[in-house]
């Protein structure tokens, strides 16, 4: 036997115990990762913007978590009503009344895909994966409407048309610059469907239960 | 060591004129190609219209104006490495400058009321000037002498600075997390004093005493009867740090005969718990001319020594704990007499008519500046203690002791004429303004500082008539060394001509260690007449950028009961005759905006400034009443008046705030009855 021989054959070995280590496990991790970094999102914010003027020299920011607004709030807020804008806390109170709940319920659907081998939690860990969409949908669906509902009494509402703030990117709102950009929380989710994916191929791949 | 030390001034070495101009002129044309690319916004920069060079040319710069330029020039936007804090003499206010720029940051408003910083125009700075009131009288003006910086373990903390008022007595308190003015207390056993403000080396007291003497309390007694009647106080005023106030109850006066006291300093390192007073009219001349007695100035001038005052306080603590004193206006004195017996009082001949009395940084010595004689005096603390314990001293006619000039002497150092006050630099040497000479003398302390010590090394002229200087944490445990301002009296010929009122003129003075001192920059005072004044590194201080909580009230520190802390939340409620208003400010509203009442009400107003963005002060002006209020952000207010005069008055905000500041207003109507 050749020394490449046995080298080949060790590493066919090793390729063998880890694939049977994978098969073992490897349909139940992605879920579990993905229960896991649901629930870290959780804790950090999703999206923010950056306002950048002269007279603000380092900026203004406001972070949108699931839960709550942190940052500048006020000051954008108190900067926004001269164009009539509504105050950013009035914005998706809905979503973040419930965003706890609904987060822990996808996390609980990720951990259930991850211990029960049945079809039917794969098919409800789907949920999970379309749950950056929707975040990124409702998102747009807000800055439109906080840019189609200036108060026609404002001081500067004739200066501004009704407009759609970009949900990623630049944009000029008078002096401001203002970046918006997604941030670790939403990266977390998206980690999180990208895993649930990967586990549901694994799943399909492997030996699945009835029911 | 300290961080300065790393870093050598720019002008280190000699060099040649032709080097220096290039340098120069490097340095000049980058800092224009910086400013121009900065104008064009990215576009190519364009050619220099003119060299470095020519600017030097065209603008007849010697090398040393373009180095000294170059050491004091702070770029747009970056901060200068210094404050310093000066009075203001008659003005009754601080000044805060930046060092080496010389930029004036600051007019902090103490004993005068100063309308832009809305104080004494409404609020609760109305009180703070009232606790300043004598018998009930408004006293609207202070004469500003010696800003002290508080202290932890000898060295400036940032925290507070304390300023006198020479004319009336009296002492105020400014907290350095907002740089305005909180405290101030009269005196109520003196009318007028000179010597303070000065700390002791942890802040425990604040050191004051009367210049002129009079009887305890300013009450009335012939002046023929000065000798009798008449007597001196040096005080120790108790700081409270966390309240940030002077506490008169836990405070203590020392009785002396009826010297003239004049500057003081407190021990620290071996000498803590001591603390040095001199004076001057030890003849007890008293005014009258027409009564055929002869002038002050020559009365008081006849003897060829005066009186160190030499003060145990640790020693007078004990005292006061142990009820040996006097109360007098509710003030604790304790008498000269058992001050005398106690060991907590001693006097030190002192050549004539001194003016200066400072510590120098390690505590072991004290020098005293003649000012009618050549020579700075250095008594050595050790040798006074052994004096004390020798105790072979004469009394003088009030029967306090005097221990012997000669055996309390370290060294005479003779400087020129007209020495005033010294301080000290981080090399070993200390720095003497010499007002007749209109000079700063340079001189080496003796050992430990150097082995060279006790004599002159250089004399700088300055323009004109310098009065105090200070030097970069110069009369600390620790100083900074490499800059000194000079503090003249006179500027005759060095501004543009702006009538007869001169500016007084601060000089700002390179004291770079191993080099020739020399003046790097003039810079006018146009608002007062400083006097001492103290240096500190920016970064001791923590000031904030906005209040940090809405609804502060910067008098007690913390959120005001009456603080609207949110757009809504506005109120107006009537009371009889009384009408209190809740009210918020922001950009660009003043809410409510709307208030009527009756000719005669009392109106109590509460403002409070919502806004949280860095510079986001909103003024609050009622014309008429003479109510003028700046809230800075977070900041809560409350004006109380009687609206005794009918009619419409708009109120606006006075500081130009956003684009719609003008609009930020409302209406005040008074109903006629």
């Amino acid at each position: 036997m050749t020394a490449s021989m046995t080298q080949a054959m060790t590493r066919t070995g090793i390729r063998q115990a880890l694939s049977a280590a994978i098969a073992r496990i490897g349909d139940r991790v992605p879920f579990l990762l993905a229960a896991v970094a649901l629930a870290a999102s959780l804790a950090l914010p999703y999206w923010h913007m950056t306002l950048l003027a002269p007279q603000y020299p380092s900026g203004l920011r406001v972070w949108i978590f699931l839960t709550k607004l942190a940052g500048d709030v006020q000051e954008v807020n108190g900067l926004n009503h001269y164009i009539g804008m509504m105050k950013l806390e009035e914005a998706a109170t809905f979503e973040r009344a419930i965003a706890p709940y609904g987060v822990a319920a996808l996390a609980g659907l990720a951990l259930l895909a991850a211990l029960l081998r049945r079809r039917w939690t794969v098919w409800l860990s789907i949920l999970v994966v379309i749950f950056p969409l929707v975040f990124v949908a409702d998102l747009q669906y807000w800055l439109w409407y906080f840019g189609h509902h200036l108060d026609p009494h404002a001081a500067l509402s004739s200066a501004i048309k009704p407009f759609t703030p970009p949900a990623l990117g630049t944009g000029r709102v008078g002096q401001f610059v203002v970046e918006t950009r997604f941030d670790s929380g939403f990266y977390l989710a998206v980690l999180a469907a990208l895993s649930t994916i990967a586990g549901i191929v694994a799943r399909l791949r492997g030996p699945v239960q009835r029911g | 060591m300290s961080e300065h030390r790393d870093r050598p001034p720019i002008a280190q070495r000699k060099v040649s004129r032709r080097g220096l101009l290039g340098t120069a002129a490097g340095v000049s044309a980058g800092a224009l190609l910086a400013s121009c690319s900065l104008l064009q916004r990215g576009e190519e920069a364009p050619k220099l219209g003119a060299t470095a060079d020519e600017i030097i040319k065209q603008r007849q710069l010697t090398p040393e104006d373009v180095t000294a330029a170059l050491m004091t020039y702070v770029p747009s936007g970056k901060y200068d490495e210094y404050l310093m804090f000066s009075s203001t003499g008659h003005g009754g206010q601080v000044l805060v400058h930046g060092l080496p720029s010389m930029r004036l940051l600051k007019v902090i408003a103490v004993f005068t009321p100063e309308p832009w910083q809305g104080y004494g125009y409404g609020g609760s700075t109305n009180e703070v000037l009232e606790g300043g009131y004598f018998h009930g009288k408004p006293i609207l003006w202070g004469d500003t002498h010696h800003p002290a910086l508080s202290e932890t373990n000898g060295e400036y903390d940032g925290q507070f600075l304390f300023i006198n008022d020479k004319a009336n007595g009296r002492i105020a308190v400014v907290d350095l997390r907002d740089f305005e003015t909180k405290q101030i207390v009269k005196n109520p056993l003196l009318v007028n004093e000179h010597g303070g403000c000065f700390v002791t080396p942890n802040t425990e007291y604040v050191l004051e005493a009367d210049q002129y003497s009079v009887p305890l309390g300013g009450v009335y007694a012939p002046i023929t009867e000065y000798k009798e009647k008449y007597r001196g106080v040096l005080v120790f005023w108790k700081f409270d740090r966390e309240k940030g106030r002077l506490v008169p109850e836990q405070s203590f006066a020392i009785e002396t005969p009826p010297y003239w006291h004049d500057l003081a300093d407190a021990g620290k390192g071996p000498s803590h718990g001591w603390a040095f007073w001199n004076s001057i009219n030890t003849e007890l001349a008293i005014p009258g001319i027409r009564e055929g007695r002869p002038a002050m100035e020559i009365a008081a001038s006849q003897r060829d020594m005066d009186y160190l005052h030499v003060v145990n306080w640790k020693k007078a603590e004990e005292l006061v704990a142990a009820g040996k004193y006097e109360e007098i206006n509710g003030f604790k004195v304790i008498r000269m007499d058992v001050a005398a017996k106690e060991g907590v009082l001693f006097l030190i001949p002192e050549p004539k008519s001194p003016h200066g009395v400072d510590v120098t940084p390690g505590g072991d010595y004290i020098v005293v500046a003649g000012k009618l004689d050549p020579h700075v005096t250095v008594y050595s603390f050790a040798k006074i203690q052994q004096a004390i314990q020798a105790g072979n001293w004469d009394t003088d006619e009030y029967g306090i002791p005097v221990l012997p000039f000669e055996q309390c002497l370290e060294a005479q150092v003779e400087l020129g004429l007209g020495p005033l006050h010294t301080q000290f630099d981080d090399q070993g040497y200390a720095y003497t303004s010499l007002f007749l000479d209109s000079a700063v003398a340079k001189w080496a302390l003796g050992k430990p500082y150097r082995e060279d010590g006790w004599k002159l090394v250089e004399k700088l002229p300055v323009q004109y008539n310098i009065g105090h200087l200070a030097a970069a944490e110069g009369d600390t445990a620790k100083p900074a060394g490499r800059f000194l301002v000079a503090h003249n009296k006179w500027s005759v010929d060095r501004y543009a001509s702006i009538g007869p009122l001169l500016p007084q003129n601060a000089q700002l003075i390179s004291i770079a260690p191993d080099q020739p001192m020399r003046v790097l920059y003039d810079c006018p005072i146009g608002i007062g007449e400083p006097h001492y004044a103290q240096i500190i590194k920016r970064e001791r201080i923590k000031a904030w950028e906005i209040y940090p909580e809405v609804g502060w009230n910067p008098h007690t520190q913390s959120v005001d009961p009456n603080a609207v802390l949110k757009v809504g939340d506005e109120r107006i409620e009537r009371r009889g005759k009384t009408v209190e208003i809740w009210g918020v400010l922001l950009r660009s509203q003043i809410r409510p905006d709307l208030i009527e009442v009756e000719q005669g009400d009392e109106v109590i107003w509460h403002l409070t400034n919502i806004e949280r963005a860095k510079d986001a002060t909103h003024g609050f002006a009622l014309g008429g009443y003479n109510i003028n209020l700046s809230l800075e952000p977070g900041e809560t207010q409350t004006i109380r008046f009687v609206a005794d005069i009918p009619g419409t008055f708009p109120f606006y905000c006075t500081e130009f705030c956003s684009a719609l500041h003008l609009e930020m207003m409302g209406y005040f109507l008074v109903k006629p009855t």
